[in-house]
């Protein structure tokens, strides 16, 4: 852990050594990883990171683990496109889209755990585990195989099939839990505290979330070494929102950019929006709710990092915004038909919100913006399956033709 | 002996009862409180509970049910 120092609180700034902890021993505030930045940037320059691996591990000097040898699948480092199509539909001239629905397991989970699992061997831990209704549990079960390590994967009893065909392939332990959302949630923590596996988003969950400001970095890199005016991010727990927010400022601090100047905009689901709804009653308490979206992937009820997240957009002048479940689905056939990228629930989200603030007006047509796609659509198909409507012909030619006349 | 960290939340009309106290005396757990707040329309404490695990779990149960909300400290752990 070549340039990280020790774990600090956020809430009472007490210092601990590095260990896989993720509450302060005092207050229980969530510990987030500190880094010796000047040795960061003593060891970086922009062609340094050129001549990296095309993966998230060309920024290993700025991640909290050993980069020289990761539990890797070669997440990361995923297309930045020009959305000409989607952004004329908007109204909008500077229009990208960071796409990561093309990771080893089509999200950006890839990211997160790859320095978990990473974390996590070399704590000299055995086994990795973790709670999940979908994308985690693919990324969990294939960085284990990839590390040889065991994999857990608690699911709620009730969840469907083929929700975690994706993860079950690589052979983890499943583990289905007889009970509601909460019971699953506490029976983890319980265990996490009692056995000495390495929960990624509990007891590593320091290291787990800095690899979200991989999405950071390389969206700057991407762009010419610049932050863009705005970003469009969707959010569960308010993590990966605020270590982007992270990743723009890091790289600012080791003097690889000029100081971001990115408004950032939180994007959720209706149905689980409880940082929108504390940012829309300006305050910065968040009410836990019970989620109740298609949106899965960011059915977060009580999110770890709400309260940071509220302070980031009030950082940046960022917004909140909100979006129902028709909208979501609107917007995925919308990306799909006009820039070819088949996003999940989530990025359904994203879209959505990106529509509303182009039309509200709050993304001007030439600003520079970027809409962050975290999922595969091949995830939650189910939402749309009503786009398959063949048109149905005899086995004949002219069956063909006039059906290609009524067109 | 268990040790459970947890954040209670309670809506307004329940701000006012004594229900952590109620807690230690109703069942063999020590609280121990280490962060809290109270706003207009709600209230939350995080605080650990240390005792028989059973005895713990029975306290939660009857703190639910009394309608505080209980979440492990660290937020949600199930993720999408």
């Amino acid at each position: 852990m070549a340039n990280t120092t020790v774990h600090k609180c956020k809430e009472c700034s007490r210092e601990y050594p590095l260990s896989p902890m993720n509450v302060c021993d005092f207050c229980f505030g969530p510990v987030e990883v500190q880094y010796d930045y000047d040795a960061i940037q003593e060891a970086v320059t922009r062609e340094s990171i050129q001549a990296g691996p095309h993966s998230m591990w060309r920024y290993a000097e700025f991640l909290p683990v050993d980069g020289s040898n990761p539990v890797d699948l070669n997440a990361g480092f995923t297309p930045l496109v020009k959305a000409d199509r989607l952004g004329k539909l908007l109204g909008l001239n500077n229009l990208y889209l960071k796409n990561d629905s093309v990771n080893p397991t089509f999200s950006f989970k890839d990211r997160v755990v790859a320095v978990a699992s990473t974390a996590a061997r070399d704590f000299g831990f055995d086994t990795i585990a973790c709670a999940s209704t979908g994308n985690l549990a693919g990324s969990v079960a294939a960085h284990a195989a990839k590390a040889g390590m065991k994999g857990f994967v608690f699911i709620p009893a009730d969840l469907e099939i083929g929700k975690v065909i994706g993860a079950a392939i690589y052979g983890p332990t499943m583990v289905a839990v007889k009970g509601n959302y909460d019971d699953v949630n506490r029976l983890c923590s319980e265990i996490a505290d009692q056995y000495r596996w390495a929960f990624v988003n509990i007891n590593v969950r320091p290291f787990y979330s800095e690899g979200s400001k991989t999405l950071g970095y390389e969206v700057a890199e991407q762009l010419g070494w610049r932050t863009p005016d705005h970003a469009v991010i969707p959010s569960a727990s308010g993590s990966m929102f605020t270590k982007i927010w992270k990743g723009y400022n890091e790289f600012h601090r080791v003097g690889l950019i000029d100081k971001p100047k990115t408004k950032m905009h939180m994007a959720q689901p209706v149905g689980s929006s409880p940082i929108v709804t504390a940012y829309d009653e300006g305050t910065k308490e968040i009410r836990p709710i019970r989620p109740q979206t298609i949106a899965k992937s960011l059915a977060i009820g009580n999110p770890a990092d709400g309260y940071y997240g509220l302070n980031v957009i009030e950082e940046t002048g960022g917004t909140a915004h909100a979006v129902p479940d028709e909208v979501i689905i609107e917007s995925m056939q919308i990306l799909a038909e006009t820039e070819g990228i088949f996003t999940e629930t989530a990025g359904g989200v994203t879209i959505g919100v990106l529509r509303a603030l182009a039309q509200e007006g709050t993304i001007k047509p030439d600003e520079l913006t970027v809409a962050y796609i975290t999922g595969n659509g091949l995830k939650t198909q189910e939402v749309v399956e009503s786009v398959v409507n063949p048109i149905t012909i005899e086995p004949d030619f002219s069956a063909f033709e006039e059906a290609l006349k009524g067109l | 002996m268990a040790n459970v960290k947890v954040r209670f939340t309670f809506k307004p009309d329940l701000i006012k009862d004594p229900l952590i106290w109620s807690l230690g005396r109703e069942f063999e757990i020590t609280t121990n409180i280490r962060r809290a707040n109270v706003v207009e329309d709600q209230g939350w404490v995080v605080l650990e509970l240390d005792g028989d695990k059973q005895e713990i779990d029975r306290g939660i149960a009857w703190i639910k049910e009394r309608g505080v909300r209980v979440d492990a400290v660290e937020g949600d752990v199930i993720e999408g």
